[in-house]
């Protein structure tokens, strides 16, 4: 049986009387994107402080290949890559030379090392300015340097702690798509978020956390499926508007359709029912009403549906 | 590329052992030490202290320059102890506290790094660029011994005494970064070591020895003052010090006025002993420190 990247077991942390961590059991395995989805207070990011020892479990523990954290934090971090916090790099060093300092700790070896720290640098666009002082960076701008920092040794496991707070649109977009990037590498990826859009457009699985419990952990495919009942929603988007009439005569009564909501003119999220093939089947039919579809895609209300449901289901 | 599962003998090979690391760290903090404006200000204050002794030295020249060992004693012993602690307040006083406050310290924790490294390595680089205003403020000094007295007359007590300082330098810098792994604001660093060792300890010396009327061993700024006493052909060498009585005054106004004076080496164990509790006490508080 293969090592589980990350692992946590019972891992528990109060802060006197209040419990921001209660009894977690989180198994992940593999190469892939898991969101760790959940509102501001849940326990996100105590999880991934006690999974990089920054701070110590109350109760339970927690590995990163197999290897205690609590116990060899030092081995423990030797394949991961940590973002947590927006940490803040000495302001007199340039990327350049904070790369330099994180790969000679880290042990990568001198002939790769300029090879590596250009390549990273290239990953988060910053190779431009390499050279330029800390001191002098937007936030964005450090925060893809952090980035960099946590990938310079090419990890088999990153952790990032919502990468995208904080940041201006332009910089949320950026960091989404360097995240989107590194997808590609044969890497496990485990990125706190309480941004719903940005873990359907980044991840494979979601584990959503409430008030330190986890929900659920399972892939989005399947989380949609489990809490949707049988119905699906898509979102259509077409090419000239169609008026009221057409929604509820034609759309509303296609086969499997359970509900259509307009949400402008041109734009509609359809809920059906039918699995995979009843969303082929639906595709086909909207094709046939001649309505000028451009685009169907999975919509992103439905994770927020399951999401709201969940959360307020704890309150 | 990077693999999901790794053979933890592997990353044993790679991630080099922590003596190394805590060389690494100490050479990058060092680094950041120098090019900080924290460092071009000390600099510039020793460089003041050291210019303010030398007008001082050639206004005063009668008793200061009668002897070369008079003048070592008084030019060196009188001003390395407060280079000594403006130097642990400027490079040590945040250096675990600054982690928290600065956030910097979330950056280090991601490594594989342990904790005592982090601390050790800090504490190196503190070490050595206090050090390095030990050095220059001993140059003002012995540039100033060469003009009154040449170059073949530097007394060994000098050398001595250079250890002794060292000695306390480090001793101090447990102290402060006992104090900055206290707190997680690096302002509370800065003024309790700077009260304590500019005028704190000296203060419960007097207390001590005038009103408890004990010799006060217990306190750091006693053991340091061996730093200048060295230079004094009265001095103990010894683990005792001496102890001097004087009464001035007549009849019934008559006061005794008792003056303890560390012998060398127990002033050494003294300073050693402040530096082993101090770097363990703050250690031992940065490992259990949380970045909460």
């Amino acid at each position: 049986m293969p090592t589980a990247s990350i692992e946590t077991h019972d891992l528990t942390k109060a802060f006197g009387r209040f419990t921001a961590l209660d009894g977690l059991n989180l198994t992940i395995s593999g190469t892939k994107c898991v969101g760790f989805l959940g509102p501001n207070g849940a326990g996100k990011t105590t999880t991934l402080k006690l999974l990089t020892d920054m701070i110590f479990p109350t109760r339970g523990g927690c590995s990163i290949n197999g290897i205690s954290v609590q116990e060899h934090r030092k081995w423990a971090l030797a394949d991961a890559g940590v973002l947590i916090e927006s940490p803040e790099i000495y302001p007199s060093l340039t990327p350049n030379e904070a790369l330099e300092m994180v790969a000679d700790l880290r042990g990568v070896p001198v002939a790769e090392r300029r090879d590596r720290i250009r390549t990273v640098l290239a990953e988060v666009k910053m190779s431009e300015w390499a050279d330029m002082k800390f001191g002098r960076m937007s936030k964005g701008m450090k925060q893809r340097i952090n980035i960099a920092a946590a990938l310079v040794h090419d990890p088999a496991v990153l952790l990032l702690d919502e990468p995208s707070t904080g940041l201006d649109p332009r910089g949320m977009a950026e960091v989404r798509s360097i995240v989107r990037e590194l997808k590609k590498s044969q890497r496990l990826i485990f990125m706190s978020s309480h941004i719903l859009s940005e873990v359907v457009d980044v991840c494979d699985e979601v584990a959503l956390i409430d008030k330190g419990k986890l929900l659920f952990y399972d892939t989005l495919d399947n989380v949609i499926a489990r809490f949707s009942g049988s119905h699906a929603s898509v979102d259509v988007a077409l090419a000239r508007p169609i008026g009221p009439d057409v929604v509820t005569q034609k759309i509303a009564n296609l086969p499997g359709v359970a509900g259509v909501n307009q949400l402008d003119p041109k734009r509609l999220r359809v809920r059906f029912t039918g699995g995979l093939d009843g969303q082929e089947r639906l595709l086909e039919a909207l094709v046939e009403l001649h309505i000028g579809v451009l685009s169907v895609a999975e919509s992103e209300s439905a994770l927020e549906e399951i999401y709201l449901s969940q959360i307020s289901r704890g309150d | 590329m990077a693999t999901a599962t790794t053979d933890p003998a592997d990353l044993r090979l790679h991630v080099p052992p922590s003596m190394q690391q805590v060389t690494k760290l100490a050479r990058y903090q060092l680094r950041e030490y120098v090019r900080s404006r924290r460092f071009i200000a000390l600099t510039l204050i020793v460089l003041a202290i050291g210019v303010i002794l030398t007008a001082l030295v050639a206004h005063f020249r009668g008793t200061i320059v009668s002897t070369n060992l008079a003048f070592y004693g008084s030019f060196w012993g009188g001003g390395v102890g407060v280079v000594i602690v403006l130097a642990a307040v400027f490079f040590g006083g945040d250096a675990i506290a600054g982690e928290f406050q600065n956030k910097t310290g979330y950056f280090l924790m991601g490594l594989p790094v342990r904790r005592s490294t982090v601390y050790v390595g800090k504490f190196i680089a503190a070490f050595l660029a206090s050090l390095s205003m030990m050095l220059l403020f001993l140059a003002i000094l012995v540039g100033n011994g060469v003009y009154y007295f040449g170059s073949n007359v530097l007394p060994w007590q000098l050398g001595l005494s250079l250890l002794i300082a060292i000695v306390y330098l480090s001793a101090v810098l447990g102290a402060t970064f006992l104090f900055s792994s206290l707190f997680k604001t690096s302002a509370y660093g800065f003024v309790l070591t700077a009260i304590l060792f500019l005028f704190g300890f000296t203060i419960l010396e007097d207390v001590i020895t005038d009103l408890v009327k004990i010799e006060p061993w217990m306190i750091i700024s006693y053991a340091s003052s061996t730093i200048g006493s060295v230079f004094s052909p009265t001095v103990s060498w010894g683990l005792t010090g001496t102890v001097t009585r004087v009464t001035t005054g007549m009849g019934r106004f008559m006061v005794t006025t008792t003056t303890y004076t560390a012998g060398v080496a127990e002033g050494i164990v003294i300073m050693i002993a402040y530096l082993i509790v101090t770097a363990a006490a703050g250690l031992g508080l940065f490992e259990r420190e949380e970045f909460a």
